[in-house]
């Protein structure tokens, strides 16, 4: 019997009981369309953590910042001298692996930013040097970034990110279009600042299409409104649900972070906000934001980096290197644990799946044992039973592979609709293949065992058997 | 030589320490063209003597040459083989597989031959004329009579041209006179030069054929051969209704 032949006869055997059939091959599909929609969201995920990861700079990034001193040198704390300016200097002479250097002073507690009666108490104030904007992947969209001529006459004057234009002056989703900060005043703290420069706004793929939707239901309340003839928006004042008055979610949090950030020279943030607060030394800066040249020699770099600072330290470890190798790995952990977690419990679903199979299998073959004494009867050998019944078992996995290919797309639809991400589940090609690969490998296996209990049938007492 | 011999079969079943002699050192020869009956009354061995002559199985001791080629010592596969090239299976209750048509069902074993579907379809037809069901292609075993489901069997036990034809109880569901012609064609088919055995434990349908022979206890009890005695079919052993069966 050749090959072709025991697919016909194992589709004409699946044909003749459709219902069982159907069944059967609705525990494949599930199990393959769990197996897809669950890496599709693990994919979707990794994308949004690794997006994440280049938003605050890449793993190139090595953050110097102060600590407290260790404790076998706790009788030497009052000799600490934190991270200061002259430590920017020091490695700008004596670190070649670093590429760029970028000194910053964060303003803490958050300040209080004000237009007019508005006010916003945001995240992120620092003060810094031009060099920051590329260390940082930000992009000024609008009017500029400040200059080495502005922190050198400490300008008030500062860049800042869309969440603080949002807070102040409006979003251009909520009927502001085009407004631009970029010109304006704004005061931080009471101090007066002009907003030279606003950076693009960072998002989502998720979140750009929440947003163009959100746009595009209100343009189109909008015509409605006036095609109403009605000029008075029923609606009153949108209201506020709960802190922030963002009414919403914030997205991945990296993005807003970058979004809800005010850039000021360094010198001006030195003289306004730290020479005048006599808890702070005058050279004290908050962080050193480092970017190196290879990250392939980044031990080479961090050891470099340590011993310039201990010279400048004078040997108090009061200074600690933060890189982006740990966030990286958690990176990776978390989609790892993901990935084994989610395989497995989508695994055994789709394993469950082989288990009916292969419960269907034996209930067809005992209901067939006279049948098979019969083919036996004519000339058919173990080996032309086996494959029969392997070949029914592995076209009910196939077909189920298939409609669960189809299926996961369906499924991943209805989980997004159900749990809407940041991030967009992703289907993959390999794991619709290795989804598919392993129904087949589920189905050879269960039909394994009908098979040789069927092939080894004896043909007399299955020829006598009512 | 002769197309079946068998020399000092036997066949020992154990059932739960007991030992069961189904066959006790038999030895027979079957010819080609022979129309041989094996009779008995059940669990006279007959059916174990089926089973070997068959090669549904295989004895315990002695020798089964088929052509000359000893097959007590075959495979598994190499008896399917057999039962597949050499000998055609007609069994009581028919044996056609309920989800198959009747072309279908006569092209099962062509299928485990390896023939290609044109071949199959055109040797199931011929084989569907001969016994007259040439115009019932398209039905289902249960859309048939129980003489018409029969001659479907035939028409299957003879597509891969068998030299011996087995028939376990052809006649044992059918009314007398289906029966008679299904006697009929078997022995047209013994005149072809096939060998039919038929396997019965009904002495009156055991009475049309030249050749006799009955089973008792595992051992051949009565063989009687109208060839011997120079006569084309044996004198009525039981008179009762042997004049319905008679052609």
């Amino acid at each position: 019997m050749n090959f072709l032949n025991a697919i016909g006869v194992g589709l004409k055997e699946i044909l003749a009981n459709p219902l069982r059939s159907l069944l059967t091959l609705f525990g494949i599909l599930l199990g393959v369309s769990a197996l897809v929609a669950m890496s599709a969201i693990i994919a979707g995920n990794e994308k949004g953590l690794k997006e994440g990861l280049t938003a605050i700079g890449g793993l190139q990034k090595v953050r110097i910042e102060a600590q407290p001193v260790p404790i076998e040198q706790r009788h030497l704390r009052d000799f600490a001298t934190g991270v200061t300016i002259h430590d920017v200097r020091a490695l700008a002479a004596g670190a070649p692996e670093i590429a760029e250097l970028s000194p910053t002073i964060r303003l803490e507690p958050p300040p209080i930013l004000a237009v007019g009666s508005k006010t916003h108490r945001t995240w992120m104030t620092l003060g810094c040097l031009p060099v920051q904007l590329g260390l940082m992947e930000h992009v000024v969209e609008h009017g500029r970034m400040f200059g080495e001529v502005d922190n050198e006459t400490a300008r008030a004057v500062c860049v800042i990110g869309t969440g603080i234009r949002d807070e102040l002056w409006g979003k251009p989703e909520d009927d502001h279009e085009g407004v631009n900060p970029v010109g304006e005043n704004l005061t931080i703290n009471g101090q007066t600042f002009k907003v030279v420069g606003m950076f693009q706004h960072y998002e989502g793929e998720q979140d750009r299409k929440a947003r163009e939707q959100a746009v595009l239901e209100r343009a189109a309340a909008r015509a409605a409104l006036l095609a109403s003839g009605q000029t008075n928006p029923a609606a009153g004042p949108k209201r506020n649900r709960g802190w922030g008055g963002g009414g919403g979610r914030r997205g991945n949090f990296a993005y807003w972070i970058k979004n809800n950030t005010v850039y000021m020279p360094l010198e001006t943030m030195r003289q306004q906000f730290v020479l005048g607060n006599t808890n702070l030394p005058p050279d004290r800066i908050s962080v050193i934001e480092a970017k190196i040249h290879d990250i392939d020699r980044l031990d080479l770099a961090l050891t470099e980096i340590r011993n310039v600072l201990m010279v400048t330290h004078r040997g108090i470890e009061d200074f600690g290197l933060r890189t982006q190798e740990e966030w990286a790995e958690r990176i990776q952990d978390t989609i790892k644990n993901a990935r084994v977690s989610g395989g497995l419990i989508s695994g055994i679903s789709l394993f469950v799946g082989g288990i009916g199979i292969m419960n269907i299998m034996l209930a067809s073959i005992s209901e067939r044992i006279r049948e098979i004494g019969i083919r036996k009867a004519v000339g058919a050998a173990g080996a032309d039973i086996f494959t029969q019944i392997l070949v029914e078992s592995v076209v009910i996995a196939v077909l189920g592979g298939l409609a669960g290919l189809a299926a996961s797309r369906a499924m991943v639809w209805v989980i997004s609709q159900l749990t809407p991400t940041e991030n967009a589940p992703i289907i993959t090609w390999p794991a619709m293949a290795v989804a598919f690969g392993f129904a087949v490998f589920v189905g050879i296996l269960a039909g394994l065992f009908p098979a040789i209990k069927a092939a080894r049938m004896n043909v007399i007492q299955a020829l006598r058997y009512d | 030589m002769s197309l079946l011999e068998l020399r000092n079969v036997s066949k020992v079943y154990h059932l739960g320490g007991e030992e069961i002699r189904a066959l006790d050192d038999i030895s027979l020869d079957l010819n080609s063209g022979e129309f041989v009956s094996i009779i008995g009354p059940s669990g006279s061995g007959k059916s174990t003597l089926m089973h070997i002559l068959g090669c549904l199985d295989l004895p315990s001791k002695g020798s089964v040459r088929l052509d000359g080629a000893e097959i007590a010592v075959a495979s598994q596969r190499e008896l399917a083989r057999i039962r597949n090239r050499t000998i055609g299976f007609v069994f009581q209750f028919f044996n056609l597989l309920p989800k198959l048509n009747v072309v279908q069902n006569v092209e099962l074993p062509m299928i485990y031959a390896g023939l290609g579907a044109r071949e199959r379809r055109e040797r199931a037809l011929k084989a569907l004329d001969m016994v007259e069901l040439g115009n019932r292609l398209k039905n289902r075993p249960s859309q048939l009579s129980g003489g018409q489901q029969q001659r479907v069997a035939i028409a299957r036990a003879l597509v891969n041209n068998p030299k011996i034809i087995l028939a376990d109880e052809p006649t044992g569901n059918l009314d007398t006179h289906t029966g008679e012609l299904i006697l009929t064609l078997f022995r047209k088919l013994a005149a072809e030069g096939r060998t039919v055995i038929l396997v019965t434990h009904n002495p009156e349908i055991a009475a049309v054929t030249p050749r006799r022979i009955e089973i008792r206890n595992g051992k051949i009890a009565v063989h009687v051969d109208a060839k011997l005695a120079g006569l084309d079919r044996l004198p009525v052993a039981t008179t009762a209704t042997t004049a319905a069966t008679a052609p």
